[in-house]
């Protein structure tokens, strides 16, 4: 038998099986240039406080409103303090909270979709039409009223942020399940009497992983884009922390004569979706789950 | 000499690998379809026989492209060919048959409607001779009353009619060359007979020039003029069908003919070692050398050119086709299997019936199950320790439905399964303990389905043992070893992936898995269906020496009739849930038989232009069995009158201890039955 076949790769630890994926992202344009915003955001995220040059809550009334300068390169907001400062900060928050408020959401929505999907009858009918009654409503009003009656503390935002989040991870988690529940492995799986929770774990999940990495990426970007919102609505991030929804919000008056510090936090909050946006893209595109690619005829 | 219509001139298709190497899936194909002629072209999966039919109406695949040569046909180059071009004579002059006509018909247009848009397209007919047409179409297939058909949509017609309809659009534009993709393969063998005895109609009736595309030696035997052998994208072989079928003279024709099960002999074909070369793994030299039996030390490192051979008008692509000319009459071998029975009871399967009927408000909230009408109905068989018994019916004959309820993976609406004389099963997974799931075990058709594809082996292999026997570390993966020991794999497969084996060593991997759990009744359910021919025979041989080691018995069910006279000791056919006949597959091939049996024996074919299948009834499908009376009632050639629909048959007991379910007597039965 010969070994030097080139279907025949062997088995790779996860660090090269991650570091492969990556590799093949970054070889796709935008791949490249998605994954290189995102890294460049989190990075900002890390070391802004490091690097900030002023302090963020500075407030100098005879530096009102000055235009982009050698000294204020973003110029300075209403209330004199430093635009360029503020928005290397402004993400931070934004970044944490979504990113655990993901976490969450592709938790419980992943989970309770696989169950769904692999237990089927009954309680999938039920559980299904909460998570319809839920979809149902606006997402925004509802999260307006847990943040008035809760607070805007960070341990409100997250969960319920994941909460609203994963309603839709939990459509496509059940739809991933059922692509793989009828294939014969489940069946033989289930005939060998193996329990509910060996199955999800063993059988399912390794299948539908992908899938459901690929929606929560994808859920993250539109998470950042809902808490951004929220933040303009003046229900997430209380001043003085800068953040880039609420920078928009306050400087959104002076549009006319201040631009840029319009313009600084929109760019910040934009690119960081668009970085999002393409690296979800590039990651599915990886796994080979895109399904836009070129039909055959 | 007769009109050439298509030249495919030293074609080669292939694709960039990731490495940016070029991968041939086709390599310098040359060869001409003649006007009127039908050519098969004969090759396991991964051959590229498929590709070579596309290429001849001038498509390759997305990811493909052709890297040299033409596909002329009109003596203008199809490969070359702008699309708008491409449009004129695809379906007009080149037209295509596909595999599964069910996914090639929309599903949403009456079919008359989708014949009309062909006949449109393809020919300059006006509105009022087109109706006519269709008709005149749908009647050239042997459709049942063609304005009916034409107004229905694809899901109300069977398989088989659905294939008519496909052969009927084809037909339309009046092509000169008519490609056909497998279009019987996955047809019952019946409709099968059928549906190839119409083509062959066809070529005969219109003229049309026909290339056949199959792995299916038997189908490609009773259509094909002209049979292209092809091998790891090469032509091995090419010749006049007879020649080519009766005395092949390359080593892998030879080789594919032997391990082919036949009707005529009982006992286990003789196999074919190793699998066809992946594309882009060949290197230098032959590209059969390392499955060949009459290999040299030059086709290591030469590779045979193709030779014509002007006294037998044939093609060959071997250094030994000489040695081979003189002896290459197949004289097949077959290994006889070794009874093992033992007296023993293993398996009791009484009265069981299986309702796949929705059930009522009423019924579920009292958990049971009413049908007078069941699916599967009065099963009752006897299974002995160490026995191989057959479940044989074409598609919806139940079963695999009663496979799943042995599994206890399907409720018993009744009925009793019983195991080792004493044992109940129940039919609930769920009441099962451990040990009841553990004696019985599944083998399933397709591997690919049936593996995980982000498990590696030793995973698969792995999880029976963990879970019945609690093993863990070094035992474990002591206990793997032995198991891939056993169906003669190497350690090197413990961290491979399904994706990284064949088709033939996945299904080993399953087989693996099934013996793990040490079961005394293993369930097969179409095990080689799924598989090559040249593998097929490999793991029907490596199933039979594991239950000799192991003593395991087997519930075997397909739909291949050579397959189980080849492994089993005994044969249960089953129509429309019921059974037909049951007894020692010796006497169950022999005559007398029920007249269903007659029919599936009769539709077999065989790899020999001289065997013709015998059409006995015809190829209707019938959706549900009827309320009373015998099962086979509706498609009976032989029907008595009254007593047949009204009466269930008896059982009647022929000296060989063969029972037959049929109210014709026996001396009868045995009359007009062809033996």
């Amino acid at each position: 038998m010969k070994l030097d076949n080139i279907y025949q790769e062997e088995k790779k630890s996860n660090f090269a099986k991650v570091s492969e994926i990556i590799i093949t992202m970054a070889s796709r344009p935008s791949g490249f240039i998605g994954l290189s915003i995102l890294i460049f955001h989190v990075i900002l995220a890390f070391i802004s406080p490091y690097i900030a040059p002023y302090d963020f809550k500075a407030i100098n009334p005879t530096l009102m409103l000055q235009a982009p300068s050698a000294e204020y390169w973003f110029g300075t907001d209403d209330l004199g303090r430093d635009v360029f400062t503020r928005t290397i900060l402004g993400g931070r928050t934004a970044l944490t909270i979504t990113f655990f408020g993901s976490l969450i959401a592709l938790l419980w929505g992943g989970l309770l979709g696989i169950f769904c999907g692999l237990v089927g009858g009954k309680t999938d009918d039920i559980v299904m039409r909460i998570v319809d009654a839920f979809l149902s409503i606006p997402w925004i009003l509802a999260m307006l009223l847990i943040v008035s009656l809760l607070g805007t503390s960070t341990e409100v935002l997250i969960p319920a942020l994941g909460f609203f989040y994963g309603k839709g991870i939990v459509r496509v988690a059940r739809a991933a399940t059922h692509d793989v529940i009828a294939k014969d492995f489940i069946v033989s799986a289930r005939a060998r009497g193996h329990s509910n929770f060996s199955i999800i774990w063993n059988e399912i999940i390794p299948n539908v992983r992908d899938a459901i990495l690929v929606e929560g990426a994808m859920r993250w970007s539109w998470m950042l884009l809902g808490f951004s919102s929220l933040s303009f609505l003046g229900f997430g991030v209380s001043p003085p922390t800068p953040d880039w929804g609420l920078m928009i919000s306050n400087a959104r008056g002076l549009m006319s004569f201040a631009y840029w510090s319009v313009i600084a936090p929109i760019v910040g909050l934009s690119s960081l979706i668009i970085g999002i946006n393409l690296t979800a893209d590039a990651f599915a595109k990886a796994l080979g789950i895109d399904r836009s690619t070129k039909a055959p005829v | 000499m007769t009109e050439i219509i298509q030249k495919v001139k030293n074609l080669s298709i292939g694709f960039k690998s990731k490495k940016g190497e070029e991968i041939l899936i086709l390599r310098n194909i040359s060869t001409n379809i003649k006007k009127g002629e039908t050519v098969g072209i004969v090759g396991e999966s991964g051959s590229g026989k498929s590709t070579l039919a596309l290429a001849m109406m001038g498509y390759v695949k997305h990811g493909l492209y052709t890297i040299g040569g033409e596909c002329e046909f009109n003596s203008s180059n199809l490969l070359k060919m702008k699309n708008r071009d491409l449009e004129k004579i695809r379906g007009r002059k080149i037209a295509m048959i596909p595999q599964n006509a069910g996914q090639a018909l929309t599903p949403n247009l009456k079919i008359g409607y989708q014949i009309d848009e062909a006949l449109q397209l393809h020919s300059d007919l006006k509105e009022e001779e087109r109706e006519q047409k269709i008709s005149e179409l749908l009647n050239k297939v042997r459709l049942p009353s063609p304005e009916t058909i034409a107004l229905r949509y694809p899901h109300e017609l069977s398989g088989g009619q659905q294939q008519r309809v496909a052969v009927a659009m084809a037909l339309a534009g009046t092509p000169d060359l008519l490609l056909l993709d497998e279009p019987t393969t996955g047809l019952d063998v019946t409709t099968q007979a059928h549906v190839l005895e119409l083509l062959n109609f066809i070529a005969k009736d219109t003229g049309t020039s026909m290339v056949y595309v199959s792995h299916d030696l038997g189908a490609i035997a009773q259509v094909s003029d002209r049979i292209i052998v092809m091998y790891s994208g090469e032509i091995v072989l090419e010749g006049p069908s007879r020649d080519i079928l009766k005395k092949p003279i390359h080593p892998y024709t030879y080789g594919l003919l032997k391990s082919i099960p036949k009707l005529s002999l009982a006992g286990l074909p003789q196999s074919m070692p190793g699998s066809q070369p992946q594309p882009g793994t060949m290197h230098r030299g032959c590209s059969f050398f390392d499955r060949c039996d009459f290999s040299e030390e030059k086709c290591k490192s030469n590779s045979p050119q193709l030779e014509y051979l002007e006294e037998l008008n044939t093609s060959v692509r071997c250094f030994n086709h000489k040695s081979l000319m003189n002896d290459s009459q197949v004289n097949q071998t077959v290994n006889k299997i070794k009874k093992s029975l033992q007296d023993k009871e293993i398996l009791n399967i009484s009265e069981v019936s299986i309702s796949y009927a929705k059930q009522n408000l009423l019924d579920q909230v009292l958990n049971r199950i009413s049908d007078d009408n069941p699916t599967v109905k009065d099963i009752n068989i006897n299974i002995k320790k160490g026995e191989t018994i057959a479940l044989v019916g074409e598609s919806g004959s139940g079963k695999s439905t009663i496979l799943k309820s042995i599994a206890g993976l399907l409720r018993t609406k009744d009925g009793v399964i019983k195991f080792d004389q004493k044992r109940n099963l129940s039919s609930d997974l769920k009441e099962r303990d451990p040990n009841d799931l553990r004696i019985i075990q599944l083998i399933f058709q397709n591997p690919d389905e049936s593996l995980n594809p982000n498990h590696t082996v030793e995973e698969i292999i792995a999880q029976p043992l963990k879970l019945y026997f609690g093993l863990k570390g070094e035992e474990l993966k002591t206990n793997i070893k032995e198991l891939l020991q056993k169906v003669r794999l190497g350690e090197f497969y413990m961290s491979r992936y399904p994706r990284q084996l064949s088709g033939g060593e996945k299904q080993r991997v399953a087989v693996a898995r099934a013996f793990a759990a040490k079961p005394d009744i293993i369930l097969c359910d179409e095990v080689t269906s799924a598989l090559d021919v040249s593998v097929q025979a490999a793991v029907l041989n490596l199933l039979q020496q594991l239950k000799e080691d192991f003593g395991t018995t087997y519930i075997f069910v397909s739909h291949d009739l050579a397959v189980v006279r080849a492994i089993s000791d005994r044969v249960a056919v089953l129509y429309q849930g019921r059974l037909c006949e049951v007894g020692p597959s010796n006497d169950v091939y022999q005559f007398p038989s029920h007249p269903y049996t007659e029919v599936l024996l009769g539709a077999v074919l065989e790899p020999d232009p001289d065997i013709k299948p015998k059409l006995v009834a015809e190829d209707i499908v019938e959706e549900k069995p009827p309320q009373k009376g015998c099962s086979f009632q509706g498609r009976c050639s032989r029907i008595l009158g009254d007593i047949c629909k009204n009466e269930i048959p008896p059982w009647q007991i022929t000296n060989s201890g063969n029972s037959i379910r049929c109210h014709i007597p026996l001396k009868e039965l045995q009359k007009d039955q062809i033996n």
